[in-house]
């Protein structure tokens, strides 16, 4: 009887177990997500809330497809989200140029320097974001750290226009998102047995060969992992590109924020996020989808 | 050909530590050769440096007449079977066994042939299509073993290859391995620290310590002529009676030992002189044990000692005693149970009498 009882509490346990994450995404992704996508088919009036309601007083039912239609016809958004995807893809490209070897060296490296090395590579996280960009402020500006170090070298006689560049936004968006770059490639490379690098090269493959035979595909995850970490986060960016970028270097964060606080437009900013997060999910299942085709053959 | 490999002079030293200590090795072609020790004894350095991963701090390695000394792994015509057998697991079976086939461009209808004849050699030809998380640890080793197999190497080094592997299936594939090294006449080099593997797989062995060599020869000249104290001792039992020779001639060495509490006989090999402090070894299954003093002892160069029975323990197919002696000095004795008795023939603190002949004992000089 108490066997039977506990076994019911088990499961009780295990649905609440299996619900929660779902719950969690229910409140905190899928319903915003639906009200965003409500605000977005309404349309923008000046009052309390700024757009219209769903339902008018006789209970019809009202939704436009203005908003989207609107995004399409002015060529503004289309480059924008153009230019969001070069930068958060060259962003990323970046970091794993630098974040692979960084991962490799400390994943081969032995136990001891290991914990170092990783405590520097998450140290950054314990000063605040915003420092941490004002101080690339301070390093790029006219008469900041690098220029004043070229002009003393004598390279240059005028300062270069770091500051307010897309080369800015660039490279702060690499420096904020490299460590979630190496994380994810630094779990996938420790669990890579050396030997099977090592049977590769004793089977005739040289060094380069063998990274990409046997290296590469098997840290194929972590990469995977670490790109859309960088990549994501670095689409939707609206901090870096506003302090470090020009005033005329427009990225989709910025003209996300500008819609809904300077415009009050909100119906415009919902259709805005809407269409960025299909850009981001499409390649995402794409990739997963990919992904699992490519394990399921494993299995 | 003797010197097929050559090895000459080699030392591995990792930071203070030597691991590898100035050792020299020739061995000869279609050789089944072992490397015997325990952990940490040079072993794998050795078989790594063999391969190509490490790179001897002094010494030269060739083979076939080849300074392979400062060749990268690569290049080498040497393959390795890894202990952890280092299958490619993105790749099925037939993918891991064609890699190296693969990286030496050979044309693909060649190597579809090669993977075919080697994965029947292996008995795999069902699996090429599997993938190596679908397969047995048996077949895993096997994979590991047609993949090393599949160039043709002059040499095939296997890192503990029946480690993983449960004692059944240990048995079997090692006379799997016997016969396809003879099947394929290439040399093989194994290092074990399974002193059984290696007895029952070689035609000559190494024994290990610490970086050296403590004896190379084949399995019986290492177990009925142990050339010292540590490969008596590291490879099966030995009893061994501490003792001053009182006499030594061609024939016969006369070592009294207070241990034993009289005088020990040896057949004579070894130059030893009078005066010297020396081991008398003898092997468990070589004693014989019974109840009454066994007769014609007094004429004939048979060694015979009193003693009671300390403890003893039945294993099936044979006994193991200790016996105890008057000088307090504990001798094992195994013997084979060849009556079927359910009665014990000895008992705890029986009156024993040990005996054995003069030609089985060995002297230890260190």
């Amino acid at each position: 009887m108490r066997a039977a009882t506990a076994k019911r509490n088990d499961e009780l346990w295990r649905r609440v177990a299996i619900a929660a994450p779902y719950l969690w995404l229910l409140v905190f992704f899928l319903a915003p997500f639906a009200i965003i996508f409500k605000i977005s088919l309404a349309d923008p009036v000046i009052a309390q809330p700024p757009f219209t309601p769903a339902f008018d007083d006789q209970g019809n039912f009202s939704a436009t497809a203005d908003n989207f239609a609107f995004l399409l016809t002015d060529k503004l958004y289309a480059v924008t989200y153009y230019r969001s995807v070069l930068m958060a893809a060259a962003a990323t490209l970046l970091c794993l140029a630098l974040g692979f070897p960084m991962a490799y060296g400390i994943a081969r490296s032995n136990s001891s320097t290991r914990s170092l090395l990783l405590l520097l590579i998450v140290l950054p996280f314990w000063i605040s974001f915003l420092l941490r960009v004002y101080a690339w402020m301070g390093l790029l500006n006219n008469y900041g750290v690098i220029n004043n170090f070229f002009m003393w070298l004598g390279v240059i006689d005028q300062p270069m226009q770091l500051m307010y560049t897309d080369f800015a936004v660039f490279v702060g968006l690499a420096y904020s998102y490299l460590p979630f770059m190496i994380l994810p490639l630094y779990a996938s490379l420790e669990r890579l047995d050396i030997d099977l690098v090592e049977a590769a090269q004793d089977l005739g493959a040289s060094r380069t060969r063998s990274f990409w035979d046997i290296t590469w595909p098997l840290a194929r995850p972590g990469v995977i992992a670490g790109c859309l970490l960088v990549f994501i986060p670095a689409m939707g960016e609206y901090v870096i590109p506003y302090l470090l970028g020009g005033s005329e270097s427009l990225l989709i964060g910025r003209v996300l924020f500008d819609e809904f606080f300077v415009n009050r437009d909100w119906p415009l900013a919902s259709a805005v996020a809407i269409v960025l997060l299909l850009l981001l999910v499409v390649p995402i299942v794409l990739l997963q989808r990919y992904h699992a085709r490519d394990q399921g053959s494993v299995a | 050909m003797k010197d097929f490999i050559r090895i000459s002079g080699v030392s591995k030293h990792f930071g203070n530590f030597v691991a590898v200590d100035n050792v020299d090795l020739d061995i000869g072609k279609g050789e089944l050769f072992s490397i015997l020790g325990a952990s940490g004894c040079g072993k794998t350095t050795l078989l790594r440096m063999l391969a190509g991963f490490e790179i001897p701090t002094s010494g030269t390695i060739e083979i076939d007449g080849v300074d392979i000394t400062h060749q990268p792994p690569y290049d080498r015509p040497v393959n390795m079977m890894f202990q952890s057998y280092a299958i490619f697991p993105h790749m099925s079976v037939e993918k891991n066994v064609a890699y190296g086939l693969q990286k030496e461009r050979v044309a693909n209808k060649e190597i579809h042939r090669r993977v075919a004849e080697v994965l029947e050699l292996v008995q795999l030809d069902q699996f090429g299509k599997r993938k190596p998380d679908q397969l047995s640890g048996g077949q895993r080793q096997r994979v590991a073993l047609a993949r090393a197999l599949i160039k043709r190497p002059k040499v095939l080094l296997l890192d503990e290859p029946l480690a993983a592997l449960d004692k059944k299936l240990r048995v079997r594939t090692q006379f799997e391995l016997m016969n396809i090294q003879d099947e394929l006449g290439i040399t093989f080099v194994v290092v074990t620290h399974d002193q059984e593997e290696a007895m029952t797989l070689s035609s000559r062995i190494v024994v290990m310590d610490s970086g050296k060599f403590r004896q190379i020869g084949t399995p019986k000249e290492i177990y009925e002529f142990p050339a010292n104290r540590f490969v008596a001792e590291f490879i099966g039992t030995i009893n061994t009676f501490d003792g001053t020779v009182s006499q030594a001639n061609e024939e016969l060495i006369r070592v009294n030992s207070k241990e034993a509490g009289t005088t020990l006989t040896a057949l004579g090999k070894q130059p030893v002189e009078v005066g010297q402090k020396v081991d008398v070894a003898i092997r468990p299954e070589k004693i014989f044990v019974s109840k009454e003093k066994p007769e014609n002892t007094e004429d004939t160069e048979d060694t015979c000692i009193e003693g009671v029975v300390d403890d003893l323990g039945y294993l099936g197919n044979r006994s193991l005693y200790r016996i105890r002696l008057k000088s307090g000095k504990i001798v094992q004795v195994s013997s084979q149970n060849r009556r079927r008795s359910v009665t014990r023939f000895l008992e705890w603190e029986d009156k024993v009498w040990i005996s054995w002949r003069p030609g089985s004992t060995a002297i230890l000089l260190d």
